[in-house]
């Protein structure tokens, strides 16, 4: 009883993790599911047809290919535009910032179905056609916010040492940033590109304002809902979700064994 | 002592490096093409529904003539404030559930996790990996009405109608379940900060571990659970995904009324008056807790 309540909280963090990714495993088992009838939500049978024959179904792999292209393009504007942000509200005194911060909180504060309707009718008002754009436009928007926020964590949480002893070292400010502030902050730049990736690839409900015709992933994904959503679609989900915890564990698991080197290199 | 100050009430960022030595004009370099993309595609747009939102009908359908018509507002009120209640019900009820099921693993990864932490908090953002729409969809499965946890709540009578799909107690669930990590993630940013020799004094000075917790950790965590509160109330209230592919027809949102409106009825006068809205509700409620907390805190 007294290793219950001393282990309490360790148990309920660990069942809610279990609990996030319950539906996770739903997705994944159903992707080796033969459905019954056209809806895949129950158990029937095994089948390897969603994995062999992934882009079997039209629409399906076109769709992903044009999410992947939007998130590329989306999360590398963002990405570089979130980032100056970052570094001007951590590294420059200047008039605005209180409005710079409003502008970059405002877009999170506000319901995803504000944004793209507004951008429908920003759009619609100016007559613009509704597509691939219109969507990369309403991505890039709404990434920016979310890297400054990360970005600027990292650089705050950044040791000003460094920098100083770079000078020190009467490294001029080029090569400060270059071999200093850059590499120290690159990991922290990574992780928000991948987080607006995510946030991109994944994104439903602006889209769906700004897309007119244009299907990209969720967009199947919510179209196929209706009638029922192929195998295929559970596998390629998988595997996506699958890449990218591979991906970030193996990045953290790099990063950890180069701080630690580090660490040993400096206490000798 | 510096670990006992509370955090900064007034977000004011500590200024690293080499602050304030450099000339401004730089600064506004590298913020002029991220604030311009949201000036031009934020800041525009809300202007824009602001004025969609007045616009009058024509003889065409579909076409609307720019006007001042403020009765659009009340048509729409009119019309769909039962969406606008239930959102808020539903997401209010979401956000209590997810800072209840959120603060236990945050205190956990916070204050016992060791070297785990990082890998916890990968797990914690792993489920953005997975595609929002399929996890959402699973709810289907898991809830289905032959299911096991429908089945079990049913032996318990807990159910009203017999069912958890289709019903609104499936679209808490799933706004509770899919706003989750945006709980969880600044609660723990919040509990991190606090210095752990603060509880290990409660507990020397003979408070319960509860007293410890009331006294100590909760009023110190506040900013995370401000923070975390409203980036899942937020999302939550505008959302129309749980409450299509979860809820009946009865338990639809505010958001699907404005995706209608927009998309299908092409009544882009009242759809834009019901986000606009929507906002101003939100804002109002961002506000009165910014107020108490100051924006940098929060983000």
């Amino acid at each position: 009883m007294s290793w219950l309540r001393k282990n309490l909280i360790p148990i309920i963090g660990i069942l809610v993790l279990v609990y996030l990714f319950i539906p996770i495993a739903v997705v994944a088992i159903l992707s080796f599911n033969k459905p019954a009838g056209n809806f895949n939500v129950a158990w029937n049978e095994f089948s390897l047809e969603g994995w062999q024959n992934i882009c079997g179904v039209p629409g399906v792999c076109s769709s992903f290919l044009t999410s992947i292209q939007i998130g590329f393009l989306a999360t590398f504007i963002g990405t570089l535009f979130g980032t100056m942000i970052a570094f001007a509200l951590v590294r420059y005194r200047f008039r605005g910032r209180s409005t710079t911060n409003l502008l970059i909180f405002l877009p999170m504060a506000t319901p995803e179905v504000v944004l793209g309707s507004s951008l429908l009718a920003l759009f619609l008002n100016l007559v613009f056609p509704l597509g691939f754009w219109t969507v990369t436009i309403a991505h890039i928007m709404f990434v920016i916010s979310f890297v400054v926020v990360t970005v600027k964590a990292r650089l705050q949480g950044m040791d000003p040492r460094l920098e100083e002893a770079a000078r020190d070292l009467y490294a001029d400010p080029r090569a400060t940033f270059r071999y200093v502030t850059f590499p120290l902050v690159l990991p922290g730049i990574l992780g928000a590109a991948l987080l607006g990736f995510s946030l991109s690839f994944d994104d439903y409900i602006i889209s769906a304002f700004n897309a007119g015709t244009l299907v990209t992933f969720p967009i199947y994904i919510w179209g196929a809902a209706q009638r029922g959503i192929p195998v295929q679609v559970n596998a390629l989900a998988t595997l996506v979700f699958l890449l990218t915890l591979v991906l970030v564990l193996t990045v953290q698991f790099v990063n950890a064994r180069r701080r630690r080197k580090l660490e040993r290199a400096v206490t000798g | 002592m510096p670990p006992l100050a509370p955090p900064s009430r007034k977000g004011q960022t500590p200024l690293t490096g080499a602050a304030g030595q450099r000339r401004p004009r730089t600064a506004y370099l590298l913020l002029i093409p991220g604030l311009a993309w949201l000036g031009i595609f934020f800041v525009v747009p809300i202007v824009s529904l602001f004025f969609t939102s007045l616009q009058a009908s024509t003889d065409r359908a579909g076409i609307y003539q720019p006007a001042f018509q403020v009765s659009n507002y009340l048509v729409a009120l009119q019309d769909y404030w039962p969406q606008f209640i239930r959102s808020f019900i539903y997401s209010g009820i979401a956000t209590v559930l997810a800072l209840i099921i959120a603060y236990p693993l945050a205190y956990f990864i916070a204050f016992r996790a060791g070297k785990w932490r990082a890998l916890l908090l990968v797990l914690v953002v792993a489920p953005f990996f997975a595609s929002f729409l399929l996890r959402t969809y699973a709810w289907r499965t898991i809830l289905a009405d032959e299911g096991f946890v429908t089945s079990f709540f049913n032996a318990l009578h807990l159910l009203p109608q017999g069912r958890i799909l289709n019903t609104p107690i499936a679209v808490v669930l799933g706004l509770t379940y899919n706003f989750l990590p945006f709980m969880i993630l600044p609660l723990y940013a919040a509990l991190e900060r606090i210095d752990p020799r603060l509880i290990e004094a409660a507990s020397d000075l003979y408070a319960s571990p509860f007293t410890g917790f009331r006294k100590v950790v909760w009023p110190l965590g506040l900013p995370g659970v401000v923070a975390g509160t409203l980036l899942t109330f937020i999302p939550a209230s505008g959302d129309y995904i749980n409450a299509t592919l979860l809820g009946g027809p009865g338990d639809r949102m505010v958001g699907n009324a404005i995706q209608v409106n927009f998309l299908q009825f092409r009544d882009y006068p009242i759809a834009s008056a019901l986000s606009f809205i929507l906002m101003a509700i939100i804002l109002t409620v961002v506000f009165l807790y910014v107020r108490r907390a100051g924006t940098e805190d929060l983000i």
